[in-house]
């Protein structure tokens, strides 16, 4: 399968289900494994651009498949603006549900960039916060949408657009 | 941790494939599509398949195709498809009502119309949609295609008409203008399974008073619709007093057991209330229909 825009190639017992083998297998644990009964959402991975609960997914059935985890949602240093919204809107407490949340945020914003509150609670309503921060989530997902190319906040890596124009300045 | 017992996969590349799998490894087989109600429970070992034989590169299953007359859905179609179509939203709201009602999001994302019908779970709600559409399956084996009506295709609680060897390929849905329909579920926490829930179809006469009429109730032990609504609503003009008759016969209909979800007298209210609610629904969006078209 494809991990992370890489080709992975292991031999696993077909019993082996996705999230043990992102996790075990490849040794990526930001993908976290929660309840294991496809309730909790903490394990939601992109497959094929598409959140789905990866403890529910055999790997065998993403064989030949694109799947994306959190670690690959950041491009080199540079953030993702998900993962910057995140840091900025305060959007994780004790970071157990963030993965899986800013996942299920990207391909929202990838189909939709301009969600309003009732579209991104839809899209994480099959994710738990144990934290009970979803307000602050979904401020996060909204930041993100308002700054789709990030800024150079927290990534040490500043983005052309960002600096006013000298013209700007003088004005 | 949960983990399947040990098993054998194989993933069939086509129909064919998928069945001379099935025809050559016996009745320990079963196949898998979304997986999110067959991988639940063969982690809690609840089923050991032997094998599995895994359906997801069968595209030629996953269409939602006008023919004529009828709405075809191959089985592989996703719930999020379902509810994402305009036009199954458009011929048949009932399906969309009740697609945002299952499971969640990303659930259904990988769960399949197919999958959820052979599953045959009492709760499960696009088994009372297709009884109240009187869809047909279609289904495939070693000796070629058969349809089956939706009453036939349920033989009791995860116990399907689909032989061992057999796959569900298609399910055809009859259209009829000046129809509509509509599905109501009460569940203890969103995307639960229900304690009840209803749906409903409705077809008006020109004159606006009810043609044909189906109710089905889901998680509340009836199987198929319910007798005796049609003939009680046939001919007569939609309105509070007749739904409320239709939500007594329903009621009377409904066989439900208390358990964790609810107390028997409970689940016979809601049979009553979601009934009315469903048939008043029905009667408005096919009221509109009629309206336009006219």
């Amino acid at each position: 399968m494809r991990m992370n825009g890489g080709e992975v190639t292991r031999d696993v017992e077909p019993r082996v289900l996705l999230v043990h083998y992102i996790r075990d297998v490849l040794g990526l644990t930001g993908t976290h494994w929660g309840c294991d009964t496809s309730n909790c959402g903490t394990c939601v991975v992109l497959m094929d651009g598409e959140p789905v609960k990866s403890c529910t997914v055999l790997a065998a059935m993403a064989a030949g498949h694109d799947i994306r985890t959190v670690e690959g949602l950041a491009n080199g240093a540079t953030l993702d603006p998900v993962q910057q919204g995140f840091m900025e809107e305060h959007g994780l407490q004790c970071g157990f549900c963030t993965p899986g949340m800013m996942l299920t945020a990207r391909a929202l914003l990838d189909r939709n960039p301009d969600p309003d509150d009732a579209e991104i609670r839809q899209a994480i309503s099959g994710q738990i916060c144990r934290c009970t921060g979803y307000a602050t989530i979904v401020r996060s997902v909204k930041w993100a949408a308002k700054n789709p190319l990030g800024t150079d906040s927290g990534t040490g890596a500043a983005e052309p657009g960002d600096t006013p124009a000298t013209e700007d300045v003088k004005a | 941790m949960q983990i399947p017992a040990s098993f054998d996969y194989d993933r069939a590349t086509d129909v064919a494939h998928a069945i001379a799998l099935l025809q050559r490894h016996g009745p320990e087989t079963r196949v898998v599509a979304g997986g999110h109600s067959l991988l639940p429970m063969m982690k809690l070992r609840l089923a050991r398949p032997e094998r599995l034989i895994d359906i997801n590169d069968l595209r030629e299953l996953d269409f939602i195709r006008r023919d004529g007359t009828m709405l075809r859905v191959g089985a592989l179609v996703r719930h999020t498809a379902l509810l994402e179509s305009a036009e199954v939203a458009q011929l048949f709201p009932i399906i969309r009502d009740a697609e945002q009602v299952i499971a969640d999001p990303v659930v259904r994302n990988r769960g399949t119309i197919g999958g959820s019908l052979c599953q045959a779970d009492p709760a499960e709600d696009l088994s009372t949609v297709c009884d109240v559409l009187a869809a047909v399956a279609i289904i495939r084996g070693p000796g070629g295609e058969r349809s089956l009506p939706m009453a036939q295709f349920h033989r009791g609680p995860y116990e399907t008409a689909v032989a061992p060897d057999e796959l569900l390929c298609e399910i055809h849905f009859p259209i009829h203008p000046l129809s509509s329909s509509a599905y109501e579920k009460v569940e203890r926490r969103t995307g639960d399974w229900a304690v009840t829930a209803a749906g409903a179809t409705v077809t008006l006469s020109e004159d606006g008073s009810i043609a044909d009429a189906a109710v089905g109730l889901t998680a509340v032990g009836l199987d198929g619709v319910v007798a005796g609504i049609a003939e009680l609503l046939r001919g007569r003009p939609p309105g509070e007093e007749l739904f409320a008759e239709a939500g007594l016969l329903a009621a009377a209909a409904a066989r439900p057991i208390e358990d964790q979800r609810g107390p028997v007298d409970y689940k016979r209210h809601l049979a009553d209330e979601l009934t009315r609610r469903v048939l008043r629904r029905a009667c408005a969006r096919a009221a509109q229909t009629r309206a336009q078209k006219g």
